[in-house]
């Protein structure tokens, strides 16, 4: 029984720390968010492709590290911690996830070196309007060969070269690859919460496109990445909330008022220790889906779900609170508060909002009790 | 990470089981315990079997009759022995923050005494700290004991005291100095609870059962041979017993959402329509108790895990307590409102699970203020895990004596 990632993980997230520190300050996330034009850090990119982190799931064949889901879970979490502007997520948790899960020998071939270089950026594309997506509102259609229809937001749908798009396909829906440059994709730059990483309306008229997977299975293998993805936003989401309360206990050493240190106030310290609380929960959960998902165990579908809930309330609690203990200073667009509070929005409903998960939590007990 | 056993370890889980399953047979084969006596006889009963076979103390010394295998070991033990809903309950505190205390700060010749016994159950043990007047606050404790040639006489009352009418013996921290600062005065004993002048009252409690005493001291004589560390250092001795409480504390001891999910199958929902586990309310509470339920054993096993790597149990684990004692009372009366009309009935001939939401009610209030009260558990992550200053304390460098009391 063993229940912590390995010393060589361990060591690799205190390189990727470092890393991060020096590559990913605020400071570097701030020229994105105060840069219209910009939706992404294009030098930090490069430099994480040099690191060799958009290969680690990826296999040796295609020039990847070909380690496991483990230690995308350690870099997950150190990217979050950084709030690091790169489209990270949507091209490995989500669009390299989908192409392993379902993808042919060839469609990967054709497409996993370009994410290990950093050429290829991945968007995965479900959404097409308020609402939780369901098998029965997906209006985009594939014909076999073409797809016409309008998703709407994808993330890093701007800056992306190729997306992973949940289509209708005759009776059935499926999962289908399109290379974006191509004159039948048009792209509208949204705007949104988190101007630090980019979000489109991508339609599609006509746009050549290629199957993955089988026809008709485009929703459970949607919903099979989402599982993947929900454990790895969850490190993420940690990251970022232990980012938050880290920044709460600093802040609450070295401010006064009333002439103490105003963490020395139970309404301060209840406040931070229910943070570290919501933390640790979501930790705990979501160590247990990163086992599930390294294992590819048939707990994952439960453990996701409970690592992503855990995960969405606790950041947003931390960082709401985070602005909270900061006072009128945590209000400002100088002070870094408002960058967490809007990236655990955009975490929280990135891979189906927390009332989905929910849903999907308690329906899957109910199967597993019933058995 | 390896959420699976190591053949080792499965090797012991196995041969615990076939021990559990010859020593005790499924719990549905037991005759029903109706009495107080009735439990403690069965718990000494099997506690004997359960050290004969070198079941207990499977981390301590082997010295003072232990094992000294890896905590992962006790854990493995103590899951078993939950499934054949083994009678452990009287031995809790003497084993898992009594002795521990005993053997770390008593003498070799006492040692030998004391564990012995208490390993195979003839003896149940007690922790005497918490006092009227001082409960988060126990180090503001009154009882005290003045020098006798070789004894210490010992007058004053303690509270809470779980078991103190079964016991036969307690850890007993007094004040023996009131001159100095309160945290520096103080002094921790053995005592025999059957020794004159210990009178062990049932507190009546809320819920209307009595799992906890008064124990009043009125001229009791202790030997000074039953000192637990230097006088004056029974504060620190009292940290390695309450540190000790962190391993021993267990899960909730109410319904989860197993439970709560059959009951809400079988419930017509508020709406009229369909049952209340497709009450969409009811699934985002019931979503949040699995989380918190999963997350609080995972975080087990994620201490669990450094203790294997020889760490200390740290401050950390404070947070057990405040999750498992909240979403018992969230979820017990989550179970009764629920049930509406019919929620109020705890009859157990009637009531859903005999009652057993209502009992989770009724508990926990006691829960939250047990062993560290909601607030103080907070104070003891702010301070001691995230380094937060402490509180304006106005007893710092004051004499006890001097302090401000009220009532």
């Amino acid at each position: 029984m063993n229940f912590d990632f390995s010393d060589d993980q361990k060591m690799l997230r205190d390189q990727a720390r470092k890393f991060l520190n020096e590559k990913s300050s605020t400071k570097t996330v701030r020229t994105v968010l105060n840069d219209d034009a910009k939706s992404f850090d294009a030098d930090l990119w490069k430099a994480v492709a040099a690191q060799g982190w958009l290969g680690v799931t990826i296999p040796e064949e295609h020039g990847g590290l070909g380690l496991g889901r483990l230690e995308l879970c350690v870099l997950a979490e150190e990217i979050g911690r950084a709030i690091a502007p790169i489209p990270f997520s949507s091209t490995l948790y989500f669009f390299t996830e989908a192409l392993l899960s379902a993808g042919s020998a060839e469609q990967q071939a054709k497409v996993l070196p370009g994410v290990v270089d950093g050429s290829v950026i991945g968007a995965f594309a479900v959404s097409e309007g308020p609402g939780a997506p369901s098998p029965t509102s997906i209006e985009a259609q594939f014909d076999g060969s073409k797809l016409t229809g309008v998703k709407i937001p994808v993330t890093d749908g701007d800056i992306a070269t190729h997306a992973v798009v949940l289509a209708r396909e005759g009776a059935g829906l499926s999962l289908v690859l399109v290379d974006l440059n191509q004159a039948a994709v048009k792209r509208e730059t949204l705007q949104t919460l988190d101007p630090t990483r980019g979000h489109a309306r991508l339609t599609f008229t006509k746009a050549t496109a290629e199957r993955i997977g089988k026809a008709g299975e485009g929703w459970d293998l949607a919903e099979g990445v989402l599982d993947r993805a929900a454990v790895l936003i969850a490190f993420e989401q940690i990251g970022g909330s232990q980012a938050c309360l880290d920044m709460s206990v600093e802040y609450a050493k070295g401010r006064y008022a009333f002439s103490r240190q105003i963490g020395s106030f139970q309404a301060i310290k209840h406040k931070l220790a229910d943070m570290y609380v919501g933390i640790e929960l979501a930790r705990s959960n979501a160590y247990y889906g990163a086992w599930a998902l390294s294992t590819e165990s048939s707990q994952l579908p439960i453990a996701a779900a409970a690592a992503r809930i855990a995960a969405s309330d606790a950041y947003y609690f931390a960082a709401k609170e985070n602005i909270q203990a900061h006072g009128g200073m945590g209000y400002t667009w100088e002070v870094d508060c408002h960058l967490f509070y809007r990236r655990s929005k955009l975490l929280a409903v990135q891979a189906g909002g927390p009332g989905v998960w929910k849903e999907k939590l308690v329906r899957r007990l109910e199967l597993k009790n019933a058995a | 990470m390896d959420f699976n056993d190591s053949s080792e370890e499965a090797a012991f889980r196995a041969e615990a089981r076939a021990w559990l399953e010859k020593t005790l047979g499924p719990p549905a084969s037991r005759a029903t315990m109706k009495t107080e006596g009735d439990v403690i006889k069965a718990s000494k009963a099997y506690q004997a079997k359960k050290a004969a076979a070198g079941y207990v103390g499977l981390t301590w010394r082997k010295d003072v009759g232990g094992r000294e295998l890896p905590p992962i070991f006790q854990v493995i033990f103590s899951q078993e022995e939950q499934k054949f809903q083994a009678p452990v309950s009287p031995f809790g505190i003497g084993l898992g923050m009594c002795i521990p205390t005993v053997i770390a700060f008593h003498s070799a010749d006492k040692i030998k005494r004391y564990v012995g016994p208490a390993l195979r159950g003839e003896e149940i043990w007690c922790q005497l700290f918490s006092e009227p007047s001082a409960g988060s606050d126990v180090a503001g404790l009154k009882t005290k004991a003045v020098r006798d040639g070789d004894d210490w006489i010992v007058n004053g009352q303690k509270v809470w005291t779980s078991g103190a009418h079964y016991c036969d013996y307690g850890i007993l921290l007094v004040r023996t100095n009131p001159e100095k600062e309160k945290h520096k005065g103080l002094t921790m004993f053995v005592v025999n609870m059957k020794a004159p002048g210990v009178e062990v009252r049932p507190i009546h409690q809320m819920s209307g059962g009595s799992n906890f005493n008064e124990v009043y001291f009125t001229d009791v004589r202790i030997s000074d041979s039953e000192r637990l560390g230097e006088v004056g250092n029974g504060w620190n001795v009292a940290l390695v017993t309450l540190m000790n409480e962190r391993l021993a504390v267990g899960g909730s001891a109410g319904p989860e959402y197993g439970e709560i999910l059959e009951l809400a199958r079988n419930t017509p929902s508020p709406s009229g329509k369909g049952s209340l586990l497709q009450d969409q309310a009811f699934r985002e509470k019931l979503a949040g108790w699995y989380v918190s339920a999963e997350g609080y054993t995972l975080g087990k096993y994620r201490t669990m895990t450094a203790l294997s790597k020889g760490q200390t149990p740290g401050p950390e684990n404070s947070i057990g307590k405040l999750l498992n004692a909240n979403r018992m009372q969230d979820l017990a009366n989550a179970a009764i409102e629920g049930e509406d009309h019919f929620g109020i009935i705890s009859d157990p001939a009637v009531a859903p699970l005999q009652g057993a939401f209502h009992n989770a009610y009724m508990w926990a209030p006691g829960l939250r203020i047990a062993g560290g009260t909601d607030e103080i558990l907070r104070n003891i992550i702010a301070e001691r895990v995230l380094g937060l200053p402490q509180d304006v304390r106005v007893d710092k460098g004051v004499a006890y004596k001097d302090l401000p009391t009220g009532r």
